[in-house]
């Protein structure tokens, strides 16, 4: 999948500097894409619960009522249910929008900072500068990305803080590589060169040239984790290792109520299926984002 | 061919060495005493020494690292703090499990991502390849573990067609080819195929779509081919790049069975790294992840060398 991604991100580089409205361009592509614009739809609505979930909640998502325990979707007062410990479904999901989201995204935003100026970095200096950076990326590639965050989350413990860290960690090389490989393809570039030549600084060369080039093609390949950082991160949780109760989570949600499966399956399987369409949302929008700033599309 | 897997298997020696580096840090990361959980809370200072010298931690960092390292190669990983017995007969053991269930999602997953590939890729743009397409994005987003709870609901909680949990009576000691036992391996190794699947069918797409756009194909065509036999030769260019990729999702599968594992109760390497972090054993989690780590190095390594005997385009260097 990857070496797949960093050639569409290099064929990005190209097309990037070619046509004079670019943007336009881009925008008008995205705006005829419906799959990408429905994504986008369902994206704001989670960011929207995300933001502003304790105003728009019908019900307190902390109150539990021993009476009121796993009650079935539909029923009077609780549209999709009750929870393990008798609170509103349908308000814990609202409400766990907000962390859920939060600990999906806020790592990819981490690795793209890190990750890009690390690969720009890499890629534009190159020689031993290029070998320290890669050769250290190399061995964090050596493993598998579930492997990986669950081992450092694993030894660090469980808890917010430490789950970000871990998933941070998880996704600085992807972006590291991607970065590094389309800044070492505008190294090469006439441009690069006559600014070069004509005097300017490794500092001003990046900032002027490379930036503009290589942002928008990482940027892309970078949204594209934002799915499997939401399913790791919900799954950190999912296994006890990221957010803690009583807090609303996806992840935590699932994992408490999978001893319901018996008795309210599909109550317990609510969780999941927000974890589902929140990744298949914005994988949707990510490939829409990409196929409208390829112009060769 | 035989300097260049050398050379292959030399390059991958540092980092190898970076793993085991990670790895061992992965302990002195973890927050506390590593003794913690086997101590009784009111243990001696005298005991505490003694258990303190027995699993090495009363040395110098390198030192340990050198030792351990030194150890690990010739297969001992130390001992279990919580069971006691040694970490590489827990970790062999929990491997062959986690194969099984791997390499089993994995043909299921090569076999249906190949064929939504090819479908899409020869289908392009028309309402088959979006409804491909969209399977495929649907393989990659969904969350896993919730996929296999979701299975389990189905077909164990509401029809009772197939077991939930576990690995059949007698445990994984006990395994063997047949019905018994396999339908314990149908549901995790579906849910475990879903990833696999979609990467699959999204690589084998764009590669048959952009054969079928090349100058040769027109020609063979042109040379009065049937589509059968045009088909043939779509394969042949299809197939390394595939291969591959399946190699590698094998790796992934092998280190991401954990969440998958966890759900189904399947005694492999992700109940084991379970287990090792819950009761915070970390000689044993150390064990884990090193052997796991190892094993996806090598994996990539013959891959790389499969893909350069498959492909003669790539040149060996």
């Amino acid at each position: 999948m990857n070496t797949f991604s960093i050639a569409t991100a290099e064929k990005n580089v190209l097309a990037v500097e070619q046509s004079p409205g670019y943007w336009s361009g881009v925008f008008r592509r995205f705006s005829e894409d419906r799959i990408a614009l429905f994504a986008g739809f369902v994206v704001l609505i989670l960011v929207v619960l995300a933001l502003f979930g304790p105003w728009l909640v019908p019900a307190d998502p902390y109150q539990s009522s021993m009476l009121k325990r796993l009650k079935p979707i539909g029923t009077e007062g609780f549209p999709l249910g009750t929870d393990e410990l008798g609170r509103d479904m349908l308000s814990r999901l609202m409400i766990g929008a907000r962390l859920s989201l939060f600990m999906g995204i806020t790592p990819v935003l981490f690795a793209f900072a890190i990750g890009a100026t690390l690969g720009i970095i890499a890629g534009h200096a190159g020689g031993w500068i290029n070998s320290i950076i890669m050769r250290t990326i190399d061995v964090f590639y050596a493993f598998p990305s579930v492997l990986l965050a669950i081992a450092l989350s694993g030894a660090l413990g469980a808890g917010i803080g430490n789950a970000l860290l871990s998933l941070t960690l998880v996704f600085v090389p992807p972006i590291c590589r991607v970065a590094e490989s389309v800044t070492s393809q505008i190294r090469g570039r006439d441009f690069v060169e006559a600014a070069r030549a004509s005097g300017a600084n490794a500092f001003a060369i990046i900032r002027v040239h490379v930036l503009g080039n290589v942002l928008g093609p990482i940027f892309v390949y970078s949204t594209s984790l934002i799915a499997v950082s939401m399913i790791l991160a919900s799954g950190l949780s999912f296994l006890g290792l990221g957010v803690k109760p009583p807090e609303p989570e996806w992840g935590l949600m699932l994992n408490t109520l999978r001893t319901a499966i018996y008795t309210q399956p599909w109550v317990a399987a609510l969780p999941g299926l927000m974890i589902f369409i929140t990744s298949m949302s914005f994988n949707m929008l990510s490939d829409g984002l990409r196929s409208a700033m390829d112009v060769k599309q | 061919m035989i300097l260049f897997i050398l050379r292959r298997l030399l390059l991958a020696i540092p980092i190898m060495i970076g793993v085991a580096l990670v790895c061992f840090s992965l302990v002195h990361l973890a927050p506390g005493d590593p003794l913690v959980s086997v101590l009784p809370p009111d243990a001696s200072a005298d005991l505490q020494k003694q258990l303190r010298t027995l699993y090495g931690f009363d040395r110098s960092l390198p030192e340990q690292f050198v030792g351990w390292i030194s150890r690990a190669v010739t297969g001992d990983l130390g001992t279990s703090i919580a069971s006691s017995r040694p970490v590489t007969a827990e970790v062999m053991k929990a491997v062959k499990n986690t194969l099984i269930l791997a390499a089993f999602a994995t043909m299921i997953g090569f076999f249906f991502g190949s064929l939504f590939g090819f479908v899409a890729g020869y289908f392009r743009d028309t309402f088959v390849d979006k409804a491909a397409s969209f399977l495929s994005v649907m393989g990659v987003s969904v969350p896993h573990y919730w996929l296999g709870m979701v299975l389990v609901i189905v077909f164990s909680a509401q029809l009772g067609w197939l077991p939930a949990t576990g690995m059949g009576s007698g445990g994984s000691a006990n395994w063997a080819w047949d019905w018994e036992h396999m339908q314990h391996l149908i549901l995790p190794a579906i849910t475990m195929s879903v990833i696999p699947m979609g990467i699959i069918a999204r690589t084998v797409r764009a590669l048959v779509a952009d054969i079928l756009s090349q100058e040769f194909v027109v020609g063979l065509r042109a040379k009065g081919l049937t589509d059968v036999d045009v088909f043939r030769h779509v394969v042949k260019n299809v197939a390394p790049t595939a291969l591959a990729v399946m190699g590698l999702q094998l790796g992934y599968l092998l280190g991401g069975s954990i969440l998958i594992e966890t759900v189904f109760a399947w005694p492999g390497t992700g109940f084991l790294l379970n287990s090792a972090i819950f009761q915070r054993d970390l000689p044993l989690l150390q064990g884990t992840i090193l052997v796991l780590a190892i094993f996806f190095v090598l994996l990539n390594v013959l891959v790389d060398i499969l893909q350069t005997t498959l492909d003669p385009r790539i040149t060996r260097g």
